[in-house]
């Protein structure tokens, strides 16, 4: 009752002061602090000024709810539009039902094409289409021999001839194609500036004899101010069908990307993170905003350990916990859940807040090794009572998974830490006490 | 009245309000230490600096700072203005820590140079291009061609070891450290004067790789005390501000001793660079302008700012 009447008196106040309502003056510190964090995520100057008065203009006069303050309110409009617009029409490539399909790859040098062609033909091969990836980089040495290298890791064939006119590769690919029943050809051309006239003719007249069913343009998330005059480029030249953001499992902030979606409005389609081949992952906008806005992606760690972890083992996992039954097998399970995640140091640096706190920490993703080996050298019996593990127990342990008696010990001290915040836990659910966890 | 046809009050009113801004900005001056600069040339120049990946802070300090030398001048007009930027860039390089472009110390056979970088910058393009440039000042050069990770890496160093007519040490499928070892047991064996050691592309987020080029690292200084003796850290001219986490980055595995900025031969203006100078004080040794093997330049400084007002 009387916290109903302070919320009343305060928004009467707000009013008063002018808060009630969005307006200039009382989003105008907050929109200032915006802009430099869209700068400083490398958002094109002219599109983060554009962006956010255009945002501004239409929040104006915005009613703000009791409970928060207007420069809050703007900040999740902003946040809102921002994920619009990163997402807009969000859709996968197109592919040929029959006949073939093929996919042109462009980009700057070093933007991460090849690797991409390579992880996209995995993909495609696995969802049962017969791949041919053609090598016209016919500039870069040695580009065509790590096309085939990659290619000879994935069982895809490379099409490549000794030839130094990237079109005739090109056309010569299509032939041989259609001779040997290929349905998917996917053409990973050469890195090129987009001031190099030649080269972007060259691109254009590839664009021009594939006639592609997609063109992607892979972009480095690196990138700085420069983004929206190469995607300019190549959009004229190429006039592609999608984005492909590469390298985002550094600690970049991706603004290139709102950029390009800005200025030539194509919608990405793909994030092409790491070396290893099945690393392609889908495109999600609201991810991409929190993380150019700075907030951390914990919404894209629940979904990944949603998606690693069965739900029956999660209820398996629930259903232990609050039996307070937690034993080292559980553990050494749980180990694998995660490094089925993917590596600790990538989940870890989703988590809001904990990444920049993280740049200065070591992840050593290998210290998983030590603890699985340490309880794989347990028996049965110790993994289910820890309690029995004496000096004895331990001495045995540590020499038969090569660590030390100290290593055995921390572990066991851990184990004990873990068991008693899991009951903590289980006294809620897990289920309820992540519900409750606020994610912004 | 009459006497009133041709008055004009708009007229009026704007005079005034001249006159008022003019006495407000010369008494704001007076309290702020700053020159007045018209709203739209400062947005203009913000934007000449930011878009160049200066980044937020340093083109802050940088208007500021001009504002200062400039409330003491008559000449207010945009040239010298601009003029003054330009030399407040210019002084970030000018510090003491930053050394002229000689790498090469003849009294340290073999000179052992380092290439490190995050995935597609331009290292191994980097290290064709400098190894040609010391091969044709008269030196002998080896390559050593420890990215034995990515696909394809050596043979693309090999191709580049043929055009500068340098020998290559490989080890296809090998430890980097063990191929940077070989490398320079055979410099000595050889007596070469310079060892260029290529390594894998690497996110400076991910802790087991730059503890593997930690490794390379004491691996080299095992077999020659204090080498290496040069490290440069190799830098994508199209990246932004995320330049400056992987300088730090690699700073706490490797001392570098210098920067190469790759592909400035694109309409990227590199500017990020001035806030690694200022910050860590690494000087800038090379840029690379194209994919030929002569298209590697010592920094110029001057021309480095002057391309940032080009268009």
């Amino acid at each position: 009752m009387l916290e109903d009447l302070s919320l009343k008196i305060d928004s009467a106040l707000k009013k008063v002061r002018g808060q009630g309502r969005l307006t200039e003056k009382n989003i105008s510190d907050t929109l200032r602090e915006i802009r430099r964090v869209l700068l400083d995520a490398d958002v094109n100057y002219k599109v983060a000024k554009d962006f956010i008065e255009s945002v501004s203009a239409k929040a104006l006069g915005k009613e703000v709810i009791a409970s928060i303050t207007p420069g809050q309110l703007i900040t999740k409009i902003i946040y809102d539009e921002l994920t619009l617009l990163l997402g807009g029409s969000h859709d996968e490539i197109k592919l040929n039902g029959s006949g073939i399909t093929s996919i042109l790859v462009v980009g700057l040098q070093g933007s991460g094409k090849t690797t991409f062609s390579a992880k996209l033909a995995k993909r495609l091969l696995d969802n049962g289409r017969k791949i041919l990836l053609v090598a016209a980089d016919v500039y870069r040495p040695a580009a065509i021999e790590q096309l085939k290298i990659l290619g000879a890791q994935i069982n895809v064939p490379v099409f490549s001839i000794e030839e130094k006119n990237a079109l005739k590769v090109v056309s010569e690919s299509l032939i041989f194609a259609k001779e040997k029943n290929f349905d998917t050809v996917i053409v990973d051309t050469a890195g090129r500036l987009h001031v190099d006239e030649d080269m972007m003719t060259e691109v254009s007249g590839i664009k021009k004899i594939i006639d592609p069913t997609e063109s992607l343009f892979v972009v480095d998330s690196m990138t700085g101010q420069d983004a929206v005059n190469s995607a300019k480029a190549f959009n004229e030249k190429v006039n592609y069908d999608g984005i492909v953001l590469t390298k985002l499992d550094g600690d970049s902030r991706g603004g290139a990307a709102l950029s390009i979606r800005a200025v030539v409005g194509k919608p990405i389609k793909f994030i092409s993170n790491g070396e290893k081949l099945n690393a392609l992952e889908s495109f999600f906008p609201d991810r991409l905003a929190s993380r150019i806005l700075g907030k951390g992606d914990i919404i894209s760690l629940v979904e990944k350990a949603q998606e690693s972890i069965g739900d029956r083992e999660v209820e398996e996992l629930e259903e232990k916990l609050k039996k307070n039954k937690f034993d080292f097998d559980d553990f050494l399970k749980q180990i694998k859940l995660i490094k089925k995640m993917g590596s600790l140091s990538s989940l870890l640096g989703m988590i809001p807040g904990l990444g920049n706190q993280l740049k200065n920490a070591k992840i050593d993703d290998n210290a998983f090794i030590k603890v699985e080996a340490i309880i794989n050298s347990m028996t049965r019996q110790e993994r289910k009572s820890p309690k029995i593990l004496n000096g004895n127990r331990r001495k045995r342990i540590a020499k038969g998974s090569g660590t030390s008696i100290q290593d055995v010990n921390r572990l066991l001290k851990q184990f004990g830490e873990m068991q008693k915040m899991m009951s903590k836990f289980s006294k809620k659910g897990f289920g309820d006490s992540l519900a409750n966890f606020k994610f912004n | 009245m009459n006497l009133f046809k041709n008055f004009n009050l708009d007229k009026l009113k704007d005079g005034l309000s001249k006159t008022r801004a003019k006495l407000l900005n010369s008494l704001n001056e007076t309290i702020s230490g700053k020159a007045f600069i018209e709203e739209d040339f400062l947005e203009k120049l913000e934007e000449i600096l930011i878009s160049s990946d200066i980044g937020f802070d340093v083109a802050d300090k940088i208007i500021n700072q001009t504002r200062i030398k400039l409330k003491n001048e008559k000449d207010r007009s945009d040239t010298n203005i601009i003029r003054i930027v330009k030399e407040k860039l210019i002084s970030i390089f000018d510090s003491e820590n930053y050394t002229p472009n000689e790498i090469v110390n003849l009294k340290m056979k073999p000179y052992v140079i380092l290439i490190i970088g995050v995935n597609g910058v331009g290292k191994t393009t980097t290290i064709g291009k400098l190894a040609n440039n010391i091969r044709n000042s008269g030196l002998e050069v080896i390559v050593g061609a420890a990215d034995t990770f990515r696909a394809a890496a050596s043979e693309q160093l090999n191709v580049w070891a043929e055009r500068a007519k340098v020998k290559i040490v490989q080890k296809p499928g090998g430890d980097p450290s063990s191929v940077a070892f070989e490398a320079i047991t055979i410099a000595l064996e050889e007596h070469k004067d310079v060892v260029i050691i290529d390594t894998a592309g690497r996110l400076h987020n991910k802790a087991n790789l730059m503890e593997e080029l930690n490794k390379i690292k004491r691996v080299i200084s095992k077999k020659i005390p204090n080498a290496p003796h040069e490290t440069l850290l190799v830098l994508d001219g199209n990246t932004g501000q995320n330049a400056i986490m992987q300088t730090e980055e690699f700073s706490k595995v490797t001392n570098i001793t210098g920067l190469v900025v790759t592909k400035l031969d694109g309409t990227a203006k590199g500017g990020v660079i001035f806030q690694i100078c200022d910050k860590l004080k690494i000087p800038v040794k090379y840029i690379g302008v194209g994919e030929g093997i002569d298209d590697l330049q010592n920094f110029d400084p001057k021309a480095f700012v002057s391309a940032i007002f080009e268009n």
